[in-house]
């Protein structure tokens, strides 16, 4: 009669009609995505990878916009899942209760929580292909068509970071509790995980501390697909993520689980 | 009317009922929210839930539809067991929560294909569906309009076009008619009497009398998780009041209070009136004639009476 909340979600189609319904909202407030897709990674290349660059020079061999323009590919997903996953998904959880509407349909919260999953990953890829579009522009893509490979890495760096977010929402009481998540979490990353400097510049120790992160893995393949380099140990670093992704999805459902069974 | 006629309506079965519950206990914590009840809802019929505010009706309807956990007995709905067969019930039972959860970034008519899409229905399969419930609601001449644009009564018609749109056989509803005005009120009464004759099986809770006299052919008036009776209105009226009210309302001296007791059948009173039920009220009233300072009010029995005389007159809260 009681259902256990840590029951092995079960994967099925029905999860797309959530996605579905993220993708009509999302068409609907189109302009105002695009802007912020395109607007914010051309201030960030031109504003530091030509102004900063001008002064730090060469990085590792490449110029500083080229190395900077593969990190934000990254570090930008890692940004547009994770207030997804935090701030949409908690609006459409509690205020909206659009998952209590859905929770009356056929859908189980497996389902709804793959596609926020699946729907945030998306938001992230659409993020990194505007900076992709505008680092091409630049000339920042020295990598040509071989950086389109670096775009299922984003995907599952995506999934990688949505569960986590999903998790902070599932014990949210309110959008404030977000900031310890982008203080203690995305934003260290964003700063150490090698988008701005090489790892290698940080203390050894430290050096070995970031390899807990999902994004520095994420960066060590994106980076050389995008500048058309070998990558060095890609299954390892693809397997981090998938790690990250399939073990914070299950949390993220068993955490909305209790949240939402009663 | 052309929405087309419910599975239930094609073939009449009277035999199984719908719901049917065996002992069943919800706890939350130390509380028992719904202490060891028995009932069958039959089908076509509609079957009210009646009770104080934490009577543990809301938690019935919700474990009805697989979305509350149950911690003993046997709940089964269209002869699925849950909470196993969850999903294959809420396929055929449409939920009209207490609270409108309308997607605010759809126009209505999106609002019923994109809930639609959720039980697996294409665009095409229930585009004409889609208008005859839009009709249904009076919401045609809005069926562009967000959300956000519509008055409570509409948001209120939306909400129960949208649990109609994979055609149920069941519609549970959860405090229909709270907070609207009489006018919608009385609409959604009518609505809900054409599902009904249609086949459609109703589940409601509320706490208007009104509404549960108007409505329902059979309900359980709960109170502290438990059923305290079952019956239609009329039976229930008949087992526990008398047919006849006379309520007075203001001061009522000891000896006149005396008196009434002497006269009718039972007398109680409550705050500032006093309210005497009898079977034959020619009498009291010739006695009582035209008082000075008290307002006499002389009314048949109904289901608020039955509900107080349950469930007593101490506030809920």
């Amino acid at each position: 009669m009681k259902r256990s909340i840590w029951q092995l979600p079960r994967a099925r189609m029905a999860a797309f009609s959530v996605f579905a319904r993220n993708f009509l909202v999302w068409r609907k407030l189109i302009g105002p995505a695009i802007v912020l897709n395109f607007g914010e990674p051309v201030i960030y290349l031109l504003g530091l990878g030509i102004g900063l660059g001008a002064l730090v020079g060469d990085i590792g061999g490449l110029p500083y916009l080229v190395f900077l323009a593969s990190g934000i590919v990254a570090s930008s997903a890692m940004i547009s899942v994770s207030f997804e996953g935090m701030y949409s998904v908690y609006t459409r959880m509690v205020p909206q209760k659009t998952f209590d509407a859905i929770m009356a349909t056929p859908l189980d919260i497996d389902d709804i929580i793959l596609g926020e999953t699946l729907w945030a990953a998306f938001k992230g890829l659409l993020s990194a292909v505007a900076i992709l579009i505008v680092a091409a522009l630049l000339g920042a893509v020295p990598g040509g068509w071989m950086a389109l490979w670096a775009l299922p890495v984003v995907f599952l760096l995506g999934l990688a970071f949505a569960g986590p977010a999903i998790v902070m929402t599932a014990i949210a009481d309110n959008y404030d509790f977000f900031n310890y998540y982008f203080v203690l979490v995305v934003t260290p990353m964003f700063m150490l995980s090698g988008v701005f400097f090489p790892i290698e510049t940080l203390p050894d120790w430290m050096q070995t501390a970031v390899l807990v992160l999902p994004l520095t893995h994420a960066i060590e393949v994106i980076r050389p697909l995008i500048v058309g380099e070998p990558v060095e140990h890609l299954l390892a670093h693809l397997a981090v993520l998938a790690g990250f992704a399939v073990v914070a999805y299950y949390l993220a459902v068993a955490l909305v689980r209790r949240r939402l069974w009663n | 009317m052309t929405l087309p006629d419910p599975p239930s309506a094609r073939s009449q079965t009277t035999a199984a009922p719908v719901v049917r519950a065996r002992g069943l206990v919800k706890c939350f914590g130390a509380l028992r929210a719904v202490d060891a009840v028995d009932f069958d809802i039959p089908a076509g019929r509609c079957f009210g839930f009646l009770g104080p505010n934490g009577a543990g009706k809301t938690t019935t309807l919700k474990m009805l539809m697989g979305l509350a956990d149950f911690d003993a007995g046997e709940l089964s709905v269209l002869g699925h067991a849950l909470p196993a067969e969850a999903r294959a019930i809420r396929a055929r039972v449409g939920l009209v929560p207490q609270g409108d959860n309308l997607d605010p970034d759809f126009t209505v008519r999106e609002n019923l294909f994109m809930y639609a899409r959720f039980f697996g229905l294409s665009r095409s399969e229930v585009a004409s569906r889609v208008d005859a419930l839009l009709e249904f609601a009076n919401l045609t001449h809005k069926a562009e309009a967000r959300v956000d644009q519509l008055s409570g009564g509409m948001q209120r018609r939306l909400t129960i076009a949208r649990a109609l749109v994979n055609d149920p056989e069941v519609v549970i509803l959860d405090e229909p008619t709270s907070g609207l005005d009489p006018q919608v009120r009385h609409v959604i009464w009518g609505r809900l009497a054409e599902l009904r004759a249609r086949g459609v099986t109703l589940v409601l809770t509320t706490h208007y009398m009104e509404e549960a006299e108007r409505l329902c052919d059979e309900l359980v008036v709960m109170d502290h998780g438990r059923i305290l009776d079952q019956g239609s209105p009329g039976e229930l009226i008949a087992r526990h009041v008398e047919p006849d009210v006379i309520e007075l309302r203001g001061a009522v001296s000891d000896g006149v209070f005396a008196t009434l007791t002497s006269m009718a059948l039972r007398v109680e009173r409550h705050g500032t009136a006093v309210y005497v039920y009898t079977g034959a009220p020619g009498p009291i009233l010739d006695f009582l004639g035209q008082p000075d300072g008290l307002t006499v009010i002389h009314r048949r029995a109904g289901l608020e009476d039955v509900f107080l005389h349950l469930t007593g007159r101490d506030l809920r809260e």
